[in-house]
């Protein structure tokens, strides 16, 4: 910070996570106009500009204090649950699932907001909970009641992606929190025994059919192994250098299903190969890893968790979606962060980003509270 | 148990943390390698897959060789047309888009019911022809809609086009799309693009490899829907090999026309070479319409008819040949040394033991020319009773009876020409003189296809050892000379010119045109057992009508045999029929006279009358039918009218018909 002086405004902005962004969203941009046929509408344009609204939340959200953060914790979680019963009873009423809540400027989608709310709620349980109770059985009960609600709700709807989604980032909060090992031990084997039983009695016939497909794409080819074999042709035909911008026979062919949304890597990956898809993984490593640098610098537990829960939500985002368009997990329908065209999905990055530099600033601000 | 404080809590998530980012970047790792894998190490086997999806090839099929009569006039060409095919396994939705289809191109009832059918049946990949013949206002109309009729196909392609229709369906046979079976046999990517068609009978089926020619290919970038972006490349298709066969079109058709409302078959053969004519069959069916696949309706409605047109009667027809046999019976009576002026009393009939074998007539004192002439069963009652059957059936079989012959495209059967040994061999049963008796006049167990009868005739009027043959210039090689006398044919040929010129049994068909005279012999054969002439009653139970001839009678040109079904005397059915192709041989604008007032009084050509009875059979069906399309108004170079010298179409320079079709 010697060489040259930035205003002091910009002195805090973190920018070796923010460069590397931009040229991932930019990059993102370029391979929507391409999905739309080589025009900036319908995707690119709106995908640049909701990154640019965003941005600017995040970087109001990092302004926010700490203690107003952890004293809304709770409110905001209600509210969150409240819009998630919401939408349940809209859809009960209206008859069929339904997602979001329409509110006239914005398509809000509740259980998007919980993804961060989960984090945010159970660090702030954690935070605030005396180191000595943390072997007790209240230390999960409490917890394990907060994750439950929202995501038996979202996994009424049903969303299967979202539920997992919301249960990771309150699992990697209760790893990170200090939890006796064995307990995740024991959750791990339960969940082994579990999973075929939710597999064959909770999943619907759509969702168990996905997870059969993953196991066996070929088995399929034109119905739902479809979507796998595609994205497989299209990331496997870019080669090493891709067949060029607007080139992708995959896509402009119409051969990829959802090419700017969920399998928007496989787009990208036909048209600029293994070089860019190597550039997006560096970018989220780059993100990723300032996350938990800011996490493991954080001056107190409950900010120490939140900034882990936050990294650990946007790595779930990242790791289901590019696990799925190269074929190593079922189709579950999570869009990949800054790439996918979609506003919930910016949002709820955008919100974990924003959290990050607002735990980053209070860590700069030298907090004299306990470590 | 160790206190747990915050700052043990701090170093628990210290190394929790670690773990955390070790998974992320294991997972990172994981990805790296996954994809490093994909696009490098499988990169070829995914380009191949994206370059399938990409391009869609498609098979051009190969315009099909013609079939030729022996002037070059096409029996069998094709026509350029407008098509919409479908191929079941691609469609989304069966009942809608028929539908649709069937709004958009006018389909009636039976035709949807048709398609339903076939695609029902189909094997999923096989295309399955919804309809021809399209004018490009419907193919447009249908070609526009594309994206809501998955598995619709338009094409622009050629249709196999009969001119004469029903007169060459037997012989020529038709072609349709392949079967499972037939792909399953010749595992052809062909045979499964939409608008190929394959030999399904006759020539059409054995000349198939020759007639097919080289497909076409047609690249294209195609959507995943199968919108097709843009054409990459196209290669032309090669046509089919034409095959020119010894038929003479316009006689065909004639021939074939003149048999009018009977069951018949009509063999004529060029006594010079061999090469037949004309091989007729009627009533037949329109190889034309067969082409777009065979309709349900019509399909029952000839399988219902009692004159079985799905039956070629020519080579595939057996009759007992009644007494168009006795000509050639008179050279194996004069091998074994009988006078041909040794003459038997026929009073009426013949005893042999306590039966009594009636004759036709009172004929009084016969010689062997006059029992052919007035068709007497007693002289041959009392030649074949005192020199046995045996001695005069290998003579039938030197003459072709009961024989099979080398011809493409046909199924022959071949029938029975019995002798002794036969007969143990089949029934374990001695000969009697009963049986020699009635295989003698034809009858009991000797049955023969009119081919065979035709074959006879000609090897009588040549004095040669002579094969039928179908392909043009390609004669079969003629026998050595038949082992009778000039003296002893002569005797034979004189009998059957004195039936024809003489007091005969075909007095009534004598022909004179210009110095041209026909010879032939009249036979009625009997369907019953031998109880009196079946002239009356029900039409199964009526005699057969056979006549065979030979013209000119001094030098003889052409032979052939007529039967016709169950038409009573041979002079009244058949002989009139061949009378008429003779004098179409050599004067046919007479000839055409009178088969158009014939055909007038029948209600029109074959075609017209199956149309009509086609309606009328989808009528009592309670089917609606659309009116038949107006057959195409061309004449055609193997029309019968095409002999007329007044008449353009007689020219042999292509007309415009035969321009367009390729």
């Amino acid at each position: 910070m010697t060489g040259f002086a930035l205003p002091p405004a910009l002195r805090t902005v973190p920018w070796g996570m923010l460069v590397p962004l931009t040229a991932l969203v930019l990059f993102g941009a370029a391979v929507l106009h391409s999905a739309a046929g080589g025009s900036m509408s319908p995707y690119a344009w709106s995908h640049l500009v909701r990154f640019a609204v965003f941005l600017t939340v995040a970087f109001g959200i990092s302004l926010v204090p700490r203690e107003l953060v952890q004293r809304g914790a709770y409110p905001a979680y209600g509210a969150v649950l409240l819009l998630l019963l919401g939408v349940e009873i809209l859809g009960a009423v209206g008859g069929g699932s339904q997602r979001w809540l329409e509110l006239g400027f914005i398509r809000l989608q509740p259980s998007e907001l919980m993804k961060p709310t989960i984090v945010l709620v159970l660090a702030t349980f954690f935070g605030s909970l005396s180191p000595g109770m943390m072997g007790s059985w209240r230390a999960l009960v409490a917890p394990a009641v907060l994750i439950a609600l929202p995501v038996g709700l979202v996994m009424l709807q049903p969303d299967l992606g979202t539920g997992l989604a919301i249960t990771f980032g309150g699992i990697v909060v209760l790893f990170l929190s200090g939890l006796p090992l064995r307990w995740f031990i024991g959750g791990g084997l339960a969940a082994l025994i579990a999973a075929p039983l939710a597999f064959f009695f909770l999943l619907h016939d759509y969702q168990r059919n996905r997870v059969l497909v993953f196991l066996d794409p070929e088995s399929d080819p034109l119905g739902t192994g479809y979507h796998i074999t595609q994205s497989k042709i299209a990331i496997g035909s870019g080669g090493i250098f891709g067949k060029g911008f607007g080139q992708g026979s995959q896509s402009h062919l119409d051969y990829l299903p959802e090419p700017h949304t969920d399998f928007v890597f496989a787009t990208m990956a036909e048209e600029w190969g293994l070089l860019g898809g190597m550039f997006v993984l560096l970018v989220f490593g780059i993100i990723l890893a300032w996350g938990r640098n800011i996490s493991r610098a954080a001056p107190d537990r409950f900010s120490r968790l939140l900034a882990g829960g936050m990294t650990a939500t946007i790595f779930f985002y990242v790791a289901i979606n590019l696990m799925m368009v190269m074929g190593l997990a079922p189709v579950v329908g999570i869009p990949l962060p800054f790439m996918s065209h979609g506003g919930s999905s910016m949002m709820t990055n955008m919100i974990c980003l924003g959290t990050l530099m607002m735990i980053d600033r209070w860590t700069r601000k030298g907090s004299n509270l306990p470590v | 148990m160790e206190k747990v404080s915050p700052h043990l809590l701090k170093q628990t998530f210290d190394r929790r943390m670690f773990v955390l980012g070790a998974v992320q970047g294991g997972v990172g790792l994981l990805l790296a390698a996954r994809m490093g894998y994909i696009a490098v190490a499988e990169n070829e086997k995914y380009q191949m897959e994206a370059e399938s999806n990409r391009v869609n090839l498609t098979l051009i099929p190969p315009r099909r060789g013609w079939i030729l009569d022996r002037n070059g006039s096409p029996l069998a060409s094709n026509q350029a047309d407008f098509r919409v095919d479908l191929i079941p396994d691609r469609m989304t939705d069966d009942r809608t888009e028929i539908a649709t289809l069937a709004t958009l191109l006018r389909l009636d009832e039976a035709q949807v019911a048709d398609l339903h059918q076939k695609v029902d049946q189909s094997g999923g990949f096989q295309p399955v022809e919804v309809a021809s013949g399209l004018s490009f206002d419907d193919f447009a109309a249908v070609s526009l809609r594309l994206p809501e009729l998955p598995g619709v196909v338009p094409q622009r392609g050629y249709t196999r086009y009969y001119p004469t229709g029903p007169s060459v369906g037997h012989l020529i046979g038709y072609v349709g799309a392949a079967s499972a079976e037939e792909f399953a046999e010749d595992p052809n990517p062909l045979l499964v693009t939409p608008g190929y068609k394959v030999g399904k009978d006759g020539l059409e089926k054995d000349f198939e490899q020759v007639l097919r020619g080289v497909p076409g290919a047609r690249r294209a970038e195609v959507t995943a829907q199968g919108r097709v972006v843009r054409d990459l490349e196209t290669r032309e298709d090669v046509q089919g090999h034409p095959v020119r066969l010894t038929i003479d079109g316009p006689v065909q058709d004639f021939a074939s026309r003149r048999i009018g409302l009977e069951s018949a078959s009509l063999v004529l053969i060029d006594c010079h070479t061999g090469g037949i004519l004309s091989l007729v069959s009627m009533p037949a069916f329109d190889p034309n319409t067969f082409v777009g696949g065979i309709g349900r309706l019509r399909w029952e409605m000839l399988n219902t008819n009692d004159h079985i047109p799905l039956l070629n009667k020519a080579v595939r027809g057996l009759y007992p040949p009644g007494s168009t046999v006795k000509p050639m019976a008179t050279l194996a009576l004069q091998q074994l040394g009988v006078s041909p002026d040794e003459r038997v009393l026929c009073p009426g009939g013949y005893r042999l033991g306590n039966r009594f074998f009636r004759c036709d007539a009172v004929h009084g004192s016969v010689d062997m020319r006059q029992a052919i002439e007035h068709s007497c069963n007693t002289y041959f009652w009392s030649m074949s009773h005192k020199y046995g059957y045996d001695a005069i059936a290998p003579t039938a079989k030197l003459m072709g009876l009961g024989q099979e012959f080398d011809l493409p495209g046909t199924s022959q059967r071949y029938g029975t020409v019995p002798d002794a040994a036969w007969k143990m061999r089949r029934y374990e049963q001695e000969w009697t003189d009963a049986d020699s008796l009635n295989a003698a006049i034809g009858q009991g167990y000797v049955s023969v296809s009119p081919l065979q009868l035709a074959v006879m005739t000609a090897r009588i009027a040549s004095g040669r050892d002579l094969l039928p043959s179908l392909l043009f210039n390609r004669p079969k090689p003629l026998g050595p000379a038949l082992p009778f006398t000039p003296e002893q044919f002569a005797v034979t040929r004189d009998g059957m010119f004195n039936v024809v010129n003489g007091s005969g049994t075909g007095r009534g068909v004598r022909i004179d045109i210009g110095g041209v005279l026909m010879a032939g012999k009249t036979g009625t054969a009997q369907v019953r057992a031998m109880a009196g002439r079946g002239i009356a009653g029900d039409w199964k139970s009526r005699d057969h009508s056979l006549f065979i001839c030979y013209a000119p009678a001094d030098a003889p040109r052409y032979a052939m045999s007529v039967v016709v079904e169950h038409g009573t005397f041979g002079a009244r059915a058949a002989a009139p029929i061949a009378r008429d192709v003779m004098t179409f041989l050599y004067d046919p604008g007479t000839a055409i006279d009178t088969l158009h007032r014939l055909e007038t009084a029948w209600g029109g050509t074959p075609q017209q009358r199956m149309a009509r009875d086609y309606s009328a059979f989808a009528a009592a069906q309670g089917v609606v039918v659309p009116p038949p399309r107006p057959a195409l108004a061309t004449t055609s170079p193997v029309d019968a009218e095409a002999r007329l010298p007044e008449t353009p179409a007689a020219a042999p320079a292509p007309t415009p018909a035969a321009v367009t079709a390729r």
